[in-house]
């Protein structure tokens, strides 16, 4: 009876969310993956359809826009998590070594943490901007610091122009969480370790390497993991460094994620007879598992790996 | 021993550390040399926010080459761009994307930071049954993408009449299928975990509902947890891009597509040139709240976000 009261109690914290929770996100993850394997799902009468085929998976996988996606978002992933993780690492170690002009730099570091990541991607698409046609507008800083005339996310630009410059927005996006957890994980190892290291005169490199890097371990492989995912996710990014106004953007530029939201209010079937909302969800359902196969090879290699 | 009493020994050691008080002298100075560098790099898109967005049109739009500060200083773009609308984006200027976002923003913080104390205090207090399955399957659904919903729950909203509603629905369709973060639950979790069970036995031996003993012991010992809820969901309502701009109507949609409308040229020209230096006065309007909630929520949102590894 008393066990039977505080049940029902419970629920009355708990039904409201859990019923707002169902409607949204559990309901959704199974619909998105229904959707993905009926290939002829209809949007405007939320059926079905009588093919289970998994026709969808074919047709993305034929899709050379799907491919240029998943290759944008791969390049993107494994180049800047990698390379805002390294700077990060060495900032941090930098500036855990010295003393004056700590606090002012620390806040600076800090600065582009909180930003609107669309505003200063909209900063960088202006810094390296380039007029199409002369005198249209003036070139932009990086153009006319080093006496160029090159577009690089113009509409002109080609692959690897536009990449550096969603890279190196990334990196400079990336980097501040990432310092803010290094140095906070350098400042709880215990100075025995380098006040034994100082007494045998070991070099600065060695340190880094066989003192900070196996202690600091667990952190980057978590920093590694969370960036990862979030580098897998990454539309908004390209959108503000390399698109034009609004949600316009080039169809090469797509990454896995924009693949997905192209599809969104696209009703009809393409010329195979496949819903474009299949083709939608089968590329969403393709991330997760690019996201899930990661997430756990990255946890094995972190449970070898972290060691002190 | 005898080696210090040795002149040339001494004269060796004396060199040695003079080697090592140069080689300790270049070590700082390359570090500093690096972070000053490197902290030129993360100032330079501010500085160049500022500098464009005080250019005049006629500097962003007739120059061959931009120049590293304002040739001619010009405010007025500010004005220009608080004023700007177009007739593709519904006519509306920035007051209205300000006060839909402000609209998003309240209702999402307080109704989602409410909804997130309670399921939180029933997962870390109550005693009901199935409450390790329900948290369990919380944790999992942590890992789950947002991208893998969005397709459902777009078509949810629009069967719902609520995509490009012109009243209400835009602001339904904006707010509700975000409303519950699983996240802002675990976190809040994890702190009413730490409150000792006594304190509850206390407050129940004198009488003490369980929701008086949420509202008066718990909520005010997780005050810094739930400040950081907040904040977190009024800077998530602030960035968001995507999903409102493609379910609200031209009329409701928030600060980050106007941030993205074009700010074309409406001079007579008929160019409809892209007017850069309205563009980054707007980055600046939508950059300057983000900053001044990090100067002065600064503890709270760097325990958020080391916490959950995500951004806003």
């Amino acid at each position: 009876m008393l066990e039977n009261k505080i049940d029902r109690k419970a629920w009355f914290y708990l039904a409201f969310p859990l019923l707002l929770l169902s409607v949204f996100t559990f309901y959704p993850l199974v619909k998105t993956i229904l959707i993905s394997i009926f290939s002829q799902y209809n949007p405007m009468t939320d059926t079905f359809g009588a093919y289970l085929d998994l026709a969808a998976y074919g047709a993305i996988f034929n899709d050379p826009y799907f491919i240029t996606a998943i290759g944008n978002t791969m390049i993107l992933v494994f180049i800047s998590v990698p390379v805002s993780t390294g700077l990060a690492l060495l900032i941090a170690v930098a500036l855990n070594s010295i003393k004056p002009l700590q606090k002012i730099f620390q806040t600076i570091f800090f600065l582009p943490y909180v930003t609107n990541g669309l505003a200063i991607g909209m900063v960088f698409s202006v810094m390296f901007s380039h007029p199409l046609t002369d005198g249209l507008m003036a070139e932009g800083l990086i153009n006319t610091l080093f006496g160029l005339s090159r577009d690089w996310v113009g509409v002109t630009a080609t692959r690897s122009d536009w990449m550096f410059v969603v890279l190196v927005y990334s990196i400079w996006d990336g980097l501040p969480f990432k310092i803010l957890v290094f140095i906070g994980g350098l400042q709880n190892i215990s100075k025995q370790y380098y006040d034994a290291a100082k007494i045998d005169a070991t070099p600065k490199r060695r340190i880094l390497r066989h003192i900070t890097i196996p202690l600091l371990s667990p952190l980057i492989s978590y920093i590694l993991i969370t960036s990862f995912i979030g580098a897998f996710k990454s539309y908004e990014s390209v959108l503000a460094v390399a698109g034009s106004t609004g949600r316009l953007l080039d169809r090469n530029r797509w990454t896995a994620v924009a693949y997905v939201y192209d599809k969104i209010g696209n009703v009809g079937l393409d010329g195979n007879f496949v819903s474009y909302y299949s083709r939608g969800a089968a590329s969403a359902v393709i991330l997760f598992i690019i996201i899930l196969i990661f997430t756990f090879i990255n946890l094995n290699i972190s449970k070898k790996r972290v060691h002190y | 021993m005898i080696q210090y009493m040795n002149p040339s020994g001494h004269y060796r050691i004396n060199r040695k550390l003079k080697e090592q008080r140069a080689l300790f002298v270049a070590n700082k100075s390359m570090t500093y040399f690096f972070l000053f560098v490197m902290a030129f790099i993360v100032i330079v898109p501010f500085y160049w926010m500022l500098n464009v967005s005080f250019q005049s049109s006629n500097e962003v739009l007739n120059s061959l080459n931009t120049s590293l500060f304002p040739k001619e200083f010009s405010p007025q773009n500010y004005v220009s761009t608080f004023l700007y609308s177009s007739a593709q984006q519904g006519g509306i200027t920035f007051t209205r994307y300000l006060s839909n976002t402000l609209i998003v923003a309240v209702f999402s913080t307080v109704g989602g930071t409410f909804f997130s104390i309670l399921v939180a205090f029933a997962l870390a207090r109550l005693n009901f049954k199935g409450k390790e399955l329900i948290f369990t399957i919380l944790l999992a659904t942590m890992m789950i993408p947002g991208e893998m919903l969005i397709i459902s729950n777009y078509i949810t909203v629009s069967r719902l009449g609520w995509v490009n509603d012109d009243g209400v629905g835009s602001f339904l369709a904006m707010i509700i299928p975000f409303f519950i973060s699983i996240f802002h639950i675990y976190l809040l979790r994890q702190t009413f975990k730490q409150i000792p069970n006594e304190l509850y036995y206390a407050a129940k031996v004198d009488g003490c509902k369980d929701f008086k003993y949420l509202r008066t012991v718990m909520v005010p010992m997780a005050k810094s947890s739930i400040i950081t809820i907040v904040i977190l969901k009024l800077m998530g309502a602030w960035n968001a891009y995507i999903w409102p701009d493609i379910v609200a109507n031209e009329k409701y949609k928030l600060v980050t597509t106007w941030l993205r409308s074009s700010f074309t040229d409406q001079d007579a020209t008929g160019v409809g040139r892209v007017l850069i230096n309205y563009q980054m006065a707007a980055t600046v309007i939508v950059t300057v709240p983000l900053l001044l909630m990090f100067i002065f929520f600064r503890k709270y949102i760097m325990s958020g976000i080391s916490r959950s590894g995500v951004k806003g």
